[in-house]
């Protein structure tokens, strides 16, 4: 029992990652229809950046962290200015930007390889100071619980940003129709570019924090979180912000308990990727997407 | 001619490595025509590789069987998984197919017939260069041909206005079905030639980032034309050979330089390379992207 609570937490620890990574490539989705595959080499780039930062510039991690954020928000002006913003008018817009933001990660990949080196690394040993706690008999250290802290922290004020604020509402009406944002004077080419600096911002975030939950960063590491996030926003809805984070936990959950239950960790990824599958048989628009099929 | 042959023992896996990475794009090619973005076909070539490859070492059947058996058992697979997947549209349809393909990645992981994460070793080395440039171009003329015919209309009609086709009688649903599975034969088909190539075949062979690679060449060559994805995947199987010819140091630079090639063609040639050969009805790239609604 106790050995499932703990799987259970921990599942909950690495969902809200998931779901801090996934809720930016859901933005640039539900804003644009497209997705920006170079996500996941500014996740890598910007985590393996933070330990650069840490170990050979001496910085301490409260001040590496949101350098290494705003570092990637601006890879995310990048990719826009170079992938997204010649494409846009475009008749197979869809298509090439596909293949545009390929582009970009393969440079991004390769400037991690070049920066970085190809060998893991991990941050210094007493970056963050870690309490453990024993709560019932569940393990739980103070850097799982500073890591969920940041990441709801984010969330609530990406969701307060776009729900309150006159930039965050300019956005919501430019992922609603391009045409009539522009007709209202909203500057559609700055709330695009604004988009992808948020987008990138926290998939950065996220990198960095994943770093030091697993204690290990690699040029490679983007790979495996891609397709786990693709999953996670096509489980919580294409372009729902709610969706991702709730999509980030439940994948996160999934996977523990697929080993927690199959006793080994082969399996993991199968269970969660056929009930993707079923998902977008039996309701394709996602647990908590908007009801209708958008064209493709 | 002894430079040809010196040639060709340098480069021969490169070439090889050419045609079954454009029988591949061309499998890709017969969905892209109907406008369906499948992610899928490297799965469907893992299905071909490993039913010739299971075939041949368990069996011992021959090469034609291993060959037939590696097509057939892609095209029913795609025929079961078309028929309900289909129904999706363009990312819906691209991320269905692409937890298919997880699916089947991780099931050659974990099966034991097929030799685990390590892969299926000892598959007899069959194939020779002309067999697949042979098929490469029975391939390529079976898709002009299908470009010509009642099908490939239909397609084009599908891939332009959807609704549209449906109204003036169009089987949506057949014509989609029968794209897919064709498509799913031929990267069997490619899958199989390719076990029979490379002695040893791998769950990380057939894995996501294949299935991109096939994208990119189809797009980088140019879709509208059966010869585009050849030229995409010739230049981009090259493309590392070609650089290091030229003295670029293999690692990050050689990667970089990939990625910046990659983005050029995108950039300034919006039907790829193929928009070298063609001249394109100004109508038909200015035909608008659909309004969003």
């Amino acid at each position: 029992m106790n050995l499932l609570a703990q799987q259970l937490v921990n599942g909950l620890f690495i969902g809200s990652v998931y779901g801090l990574f996934a809720v930016g490539y859901t933005l640039v989705f539900g804003v644009l229809d497209i997705l920006n595959l170079a996500h996941a080499a500014v996740f890598t780039l910007s985590g393996l950046s933070a330990v650069w930062m840490v170990q050979a510039a001496g910085m301490s991690i409260w001040l590496a962290f949101p350098l290494a954020t705003l570092l990637a928000g601006g890879l995310g002006l990048l990719i826009n200015a170079a992938a997204f913003a010649p494409l846009r008018r475009r008749a197979d817009s869809q298509f090439s930007g596909l293949i545009s933001s390929i582009a970009m990660a393969i440079i991004f990949d390769a400037a991690a390889l070049g920066l970085f080196g190809a060998r893991s690394v991990r941050f210094p040993a007493g970056t963050v100071t870690v309490h453990v706690w024993q709560i019932a008999g569940v393990t739980i250290t103070s850097l799982q619980v500073g890591i969920v802290l940041v990441a709801t922290l984010l969330m609530v004020v990406l969701t307060l940003f776009l729900q309150r604020s006159r930039t965050g509402k300019a956005i919501r009406t430019v992922a609603e129709n391009e045409r009539a944002a522009m007709l209202l004077g909203v500057n559609v080419s700055g709330i695009i570019a604004f988009t992808f600096f948020i987008s990138s911002a926290l998939g950065g975030a996220a990198g960095v924090l994943y770093g030091l939950y697993f204690d290990s960063l690699a040029p490679d590491m983007g790979r495996a979180i891609e397709l786990k996030g693709l999953a996670v926003i096509v489980l919580g809805g294409m372009g729902s912000i709610p969706g991702a984070i709730l999509g980030g936990l439940a994948f996160g959950l999934s996977e523990v308990l697929t080993v927690a239950v199959s006793g080994t960790s082969n399996l993991r990824d199968a269970v969660a990727f056929t009930v993707l599958f079923a998902i977008l048989l039996l309701r394709p628009s996602g647990l908590l997407g908007r009801g209708k099929l958008r064209e493709a | 001619m002894e430079q040809l042959a010196q040639f060709y023992a340098v480069y021969g896996s490169v070439i090889n490595f050419i045609g079954i990475n454009a029988l591949l794009a061309l499998s890709l090619n017969v969905t892209l025509a109907a406008g369906m973005l499948s992610l899928g076909n490297a799965a469907f070539a893992g299905i071909g590789g490993y039913t010739a490859g299971v075939l041949t070492v368990h069996l011992k059947a021959p090469f034609i069987i291993s060959l037939c058996g590696g097509t057939l058992m892609a095209g029913l697979v795609g025929l079961l998984l078309g028929m309900p997947v289909l129904r999706l549209k363009g990312v819906f349809l691209a991320m269905a197919t692409l937890a298919f393909g997880e699916v089947v990645r991780i099931a050659a992981v974990n099966l034991d017939i097929t030799g685990g994460a390590e892969g299926l070793t000892g598959i007899p080395n069959i194939t020779q260069t002309w067999m697949i440039f042979l098929a490469l171009a029975l391939a390529a003329y079976f898709l002009a041909a299908l470009r010509r015919s009642r099908i490939g209309w239909g397609l084009v009609s599908i891939r332009e206005d959807e609704t549209a086709a449906a109204c003036l009688g169009v089987d949506i649903t057949y014509y989609k079905v029968v794209a897919f599975t064709i498509g799913a034969m031929m990267a069997g088909f490619a899958g199989a030639m390719y076990a029979h190539l490379n002695y040893l075949i791998t769950p990380r062979d057939f894995g996501f980032f294949i299935a991109v690679d096939l994208l990119v060449y189809n797009i980088v060559g140019g879709t509208r034309v059966w010869y585009g994805p050849i030229l995409g995947a010739a230049l981009l199987t090259a493309l590392p050979e070609i650089l290091r010819g030229i003295g670029v140091a293999a690692g990050p630079i050689r990667l970089a330089v990939n990625g910046v090639v990659l983005l050029l063609v995108i950039l300034f040639l919006p039907n790829g390379l193929a928009s070298f050969f063609t001249r394109w009805r100004p109508a038909a790239a200015k035909a608008g992207r659909p309004e969003r609604i």
